[in-house]
Formats: C-alpha cells, structure tokens, sequence
C-alpha cells in the first residue's frame, strides 16, 4: 500500500533506467542521505563517529572495490588490503612530497597507483581462473606490505614504521574533529558509490558480468576478454586504493602497513559475501553487520552475570560466535544479505496481500 | 553516362571454406572440407554425431583453429578467424548448450549483444556525460526491436538463468540478432524442444533471415525442420564432406541416406 506502484510510468529510456523507479524509493534514500549528511554530524557523538560510522564507510568501500573485481567481473582476489595499503602510503607520500597538494588529490593519486598495481598483479587474470588466481593476489598481499616495510623511503625514514597522517584539511576548512573526519568520509563515499553504480549499469558493467557468466560467449559477441579484466583489477585498485588511504588518514590517523594484513582482506571478503555479490547495497550491509555484530556481541556479554565467563575468554567466546553464525547465515541466504532486502521489498511492494 | 551496377544476385559468395582440416592432438574433427555459403541462403549442416559439426562453426567464427586451409568471409580471405574479429566482421552465433550470461536479465543479455555498437568510451559513460546517455537511449531502442521481434517482452526483466529451456534458446537468438549480423551461426537451436516450439523457432529463423537478409548457417537434427527451410544443405560424416547441394537433392544422395540409415551389406 505505501509502497505501491500504481500510477508510476516510465515514459522514456532514460526514466526507465534509474536505479530508483519507484518515487517512494528515491524519497526513502534522499531522506537518508539528508539524514547522515545534517542531522548525524549534530547528534553523534565522538565514539559513534570514530569507532563505528568511519570504519563502516571505509570498509564499505573497500567491500564495493573487491564487489566490482569479484562480484561483477568474477575473479577472486585475496589482495584487497594490499591494495589498501598501496593506496595509503602512495597518498601519504604524494603528500609529504609535493608542498601544497590538496588532500582529495593525494588520496586520487593514491587510488591510482593502488590501481596500477592491481592491474600489475590481475595480469596472470589473462590466463589463470578462479582458485589458481587467488595465488597471484595472495602475492601481492605479502609482496606490498613486506616493502612497504623493508624500504624505509615508503615511511619517510621513520624508525618506528607508523607514521602519523597529515591534518585533514581542505579549502581551509579543518575536518580533523570526529564529525569532520566523518563527513569526509561519507563524501567520498557517496561519490564513489555512485560512480561504481553508473559503471555496474554501463557497456563495461555488462561486459564485466558476461565474463563473469560465461567467458567464451562474451569473446564470440566480441568483448575483449584482456581489457575487462584489467579494466576491473584497475577501477576495483582506485577503490581499494582510496579505501585505504580514508582508513589510515580518517579512521586510524596513523599510516602504518601493519592495519592492512591478510586478515584485512579476508575481512573485505567478508563483507562482500555476507552482503551480496554483484550487488551496490550489499557492501553497505556487509560492512554494517562486519561492524555493528561484534559490538552487539560484547554489549551482550556485558548483560551476562559477572563470572560466568572468564574475561580473558569472553573474546574468543565472541568470534566462535561470529564465525557460527556467518556460517549459518551462509546456508540459510548464500545470495547474502542484499537478496534478503530484496525479496522484502517484492513483499512490501504486495502488502497487505500476500500472493 | 551512368555505369551499370550489376544486381547482386543470391549467388553471391558470402563465406567461403576451402580445404579446412582440423585436429586435436591426433583426433582428426575435420578433413579437408570446402563449401560456399551464398550471401542471403539459409545453408543447414546435417550428420551424425561426431560428424564435426559444431567443429565447424567454431572454425568459422575462430573459436578453433584449423591447421590447414582459409576461410573467407565477405570478400576477406583469412587462414583462421579470431571471435573478436569475427563479430566485428558481422558474424553472430548460438551455442549448442546454452551460453546465456545467467545472472543477467533478458534485457541485459540482449544490450550486451550489441556491445560492439558502441561509440562512447566507458569513463564517459560511468560520469554520464557527452554521447553517452543518447547511445543508451539508440541501444534500447534497438534491443526492443529485436525482443518485439522474438516476442519475448514478458520476460524483459527476468533474470535469465529463472526462465524454462525453450525461452532461453530464444533469448540466445534474440542476443545474436541484436548484434545485426550479416551471417548468423546456429548451433542446434532447436535441441530439445517439443513441436510447437520448434515450429516457432522454424519460424523465427526464416522471418530473420527473409526481414534483414541475414544469411543463417545451422546444425539441425530433424530432418523435417532442415528440409523445410534450408535452401541448402551439407552433409557431413567422420569429418568429411560427402553431399552438398539443395534439399531435394541431398535427400536422394545414396551415401548420405548410407550415413543415416547405414547400408544393406
């Protein structure tokens, strides 16, 4: 009933290609982002902003980079955080390097060396399928960090490899505060979520699920096969690249090549899985549930009465936790959580009928 | 005074095989197999099972490369296709077991069918600038063409790996036509359908090519179905060539019906 239909016409291509048909669906998301954009920087706090909403937007994105690579294009990597980190010290060296850079410009310039990189290490793609080129990302997640280490250059010299991220400023305007770093996170966010929607939709979006659906029959339309492929380690490495540098220059306010190990891309991984492949929205949820679930978690043990269980346990109590429920989840919805949002939306848009 | 252009006739020569062999390792799918298809004919390939076939329309459009012989096409003779080349020349296919992009609707199956159309670069199409919406806009419109033509709208946005056997053959079809071909390579599509919808795919088949001209080569089973709208058919046994002409003619031809039937001894 709130969510009908009726009386809405598409009456040309264009109209007919927007993500969001229904007039309540764009009111619903303009109302959201009026939401996180004005009301969330006066009412959050600063442990809201620093220790969920920044890591939620970050890791989002992240999650959307490996989406577009393995949930559009079809080819696995285990090497998001490499990527991550690529994109973090090229930004932070951009930026200690060249007097007077704006700060979005490094963090571009990051996301453009992570993508070299990614198209680098996505090269044996042009061969090798599926598990055997999870070997090549994996090289690359040793690889990036172990030099990032080694060459003391990356860290400007610094003994202790954890640098220190510049102040965040842009036109003047200081965005060091909890609230600052959060709204600009969410703006990069928000333009690269749109950007990464319009190019799912596109000539390249199709050609990259054609490949990922049948590779043979995409040659034969006449895709090329080499240029998807690089195409998508490339745009998947800008995203992971400027993922990175918001989670080293935002969220921890350190640059340090430690934050990105394999267990940051197993996380990456995920969160695309548990929210949906080929799929926008689901990294949002992915990353939602990655987050909030463990803080859920612990906010339930502390309702527990003391002693129950040791402190020293409680921890590991929580990720066998988290690790059975993914699980469980993973066969109940293996489509991940965006598949859940749809098929209540095809419910909503029937209520209160039921057929 | 204004020069004569001679009509083109229907016998003119749009794919030219000459003497193509093709082997794996020491298997031998094809022997030395020439034959012409005229521009605008529906040209059906019939044998048995094994008969290197479907070989061969991977050799025309450069899945397989054959170690011996050439393959012209519209004018350009090449020692062996290559896909991409192929579809840019204007060749189109099916497969013999469905390569549809399954979890992409109709509509999406079919606009990427017509990907090589495109003009505008992708940097202009993910920021939504310059040309990029109008082309959108031209490639709709033609890929509703072609789904009005093959009476599939119903269905535009269902993904395609939900729908039954029948409707994805036909979304097969509709995805290769979408890419305007001048020569359209069908694999088997009739494979597995009932009567009624082999006679709507009969009828599809010769809609196309009488509407657009398209020159279509098949591989077919039912004899009924290759006799009824081939205007020429090659026989092919063990990888040889052994009749090619009009239907009429190839039904009388001893060694073809020795093929089907096998022979008194």
């Amino acid at each position: 009933m709130l969510y009908t239909e009726a009386g809405q016409f598409s009456t040309t291509y264009r109209a007919d290609r927007r993500v969001f048909r229904l007039r309540q669906d764009r009111i619903a998301l303009g109302t959201l982002l009026a939401f996180a954009v004005a009301v969330v920087p006066l009412i959050g706090n600063d442990y809201w902003f620093s220790a969920i909403l920044i890591p939620f937007l970050v890791l989002s994105l992240a999650g959307l980079g490996l989406n577009l690579l393995t949930g559009y294009a079809g080819q696995l990597s285990l090497g998001s955080a490499a990527f991550m980190a690529a994109g973090a010290f090229a930004a932070y060296n951009f930026n200690l390097r060249i007097e007077g850079l704006p700060l979005l410009v490094s963090f571009g310039l990051g996301g453009l060396v992570a993508a070299l990189l990614s198209i680098v290490f996505g090269l044996p793609s042009l061969r090798i399928k599926g598990f055997y080129l999870i070997v090549s990302t994996l090289a690359a997640q040793f690889l990036i960090p172990w030099v990032l280490v080694k060459f003391g250059w990356f860290s400007n010299f610094n003994a202790s490899g954890v640098i220190t991220a510049p102040p965040l400023e842009i036109a003047g305007y200081d965005l060091s505060s909890p609230g600052g770093r959060y709204l600009l996170t969410l703006a990069v966010v928000i333009a690269l979520a749109w950007l990464a929607s319009n190019i799912v939709r596109s000539e390249l979006g199709r050609n990259w699920m054609a490949v990922r659906d049948m590779d043979t029959a995409a040659a034969v339309i006449g895709i090329s096969l080499p240029k998807a492929k690089l195409l998508a380690f490339g745009i998947s490495g800008f995203y992971l690249g400027i993922a990175g540098s918001l989670w080293a220059f935002t969220y921890l306010g350190t640059v340090e090549p430690h934050g990105f190990d394999l267990a940051r891309s197993f996380q990456v991984l995920f969160i695309i899985i548990i929210g949906g492949m080929g799929s926008i929205l689901g990294n949002f949820l992915g990353a939602a549930f990655i987050v909030l679930f463990p803080l859920l978690l612990s906010n339930l043990a502390a309702l527990l009465p003391v002693g129950l269980i040791d402190a020293g346990q409680l921890e590991n109590i929580q990720k066998m936790v988290f690790g059975a429920l993914i699980i469980a989840f993973l066969i109940r919805e293996p489509d991940g959580l965006a598949r859940l949002w749809q098929q209540f939306r095809a419910r909503a848009r029937r209520w209160p009928l039921r057929y | 005074m204004t020069e004569v252009v001679a009509p083109t006739t229907r016998a003119e020569t749009l794919l030219q095989l000459d003497g193509i062999s093709l082997s794996f390792g020491g298997v031998k799918a094809i022997t030395d197999i020439s034959f012409a298809v005229a521009r605008g004919e529906i040209c059906a390939l019939i044998g048995p099972n094994g008969a290197g076939k479907s070989s061969l329309l991977n050799v025309i459009n450069g899945v397989y490369r054959p170690q011996v012989g050439s393959v012209t096409f519209d004018g350009e003779v090449r020692r062996h296709m290559r896909p991409h080349h192929a579809a840019q020349r204007g060749i189109a296919r099916t497969f013999q077991n469905i390569a549809l992009f399954k979890g992409m609707t109709v509509l999406d199956n079919v606009l990427t069918g017509r990907n090589l159309k495109r003009r505008s670069t992708w940097v202009e199409q993910a920021l939504r600038i310059g040309r990029a919406e109008r082309e959108d806009d031209e490639q709709r419109s033609r890929a509703e063409d072609v789904i009005e033509f093959l009476h599939i709208q119903p269905w535009r946005e269902t993904v395609v790996g939900k729908l039954p056997y029948g409707l994805q053959k036909r979304v097969e079809l509709a995805r290769a036509l979408a890419a305007e071909p001048t020569l359209l390579l069908l694999d088997e599509p009739m494979a597995g359908m009932n009567a009624a919808e082999k006679r709507d795919m009969s009828r599809f088949i010769v809609d196309i090519n009488r509407e657009y001209g398209t020159t279509v080569v098949l591989i077919e089973h039912d004899i009924g179905v290759v006799m009824g709208i081939s205007d020429h058919v090659v026989v092919l046994d063990y990888g040889r060539k052994i009749a090619d002409g009009p239907p009429e003619e190839v039904r009388r031809n001893a060694e073809v019906i020795a093929a089907y039937l096998g022979t008194r001894h």
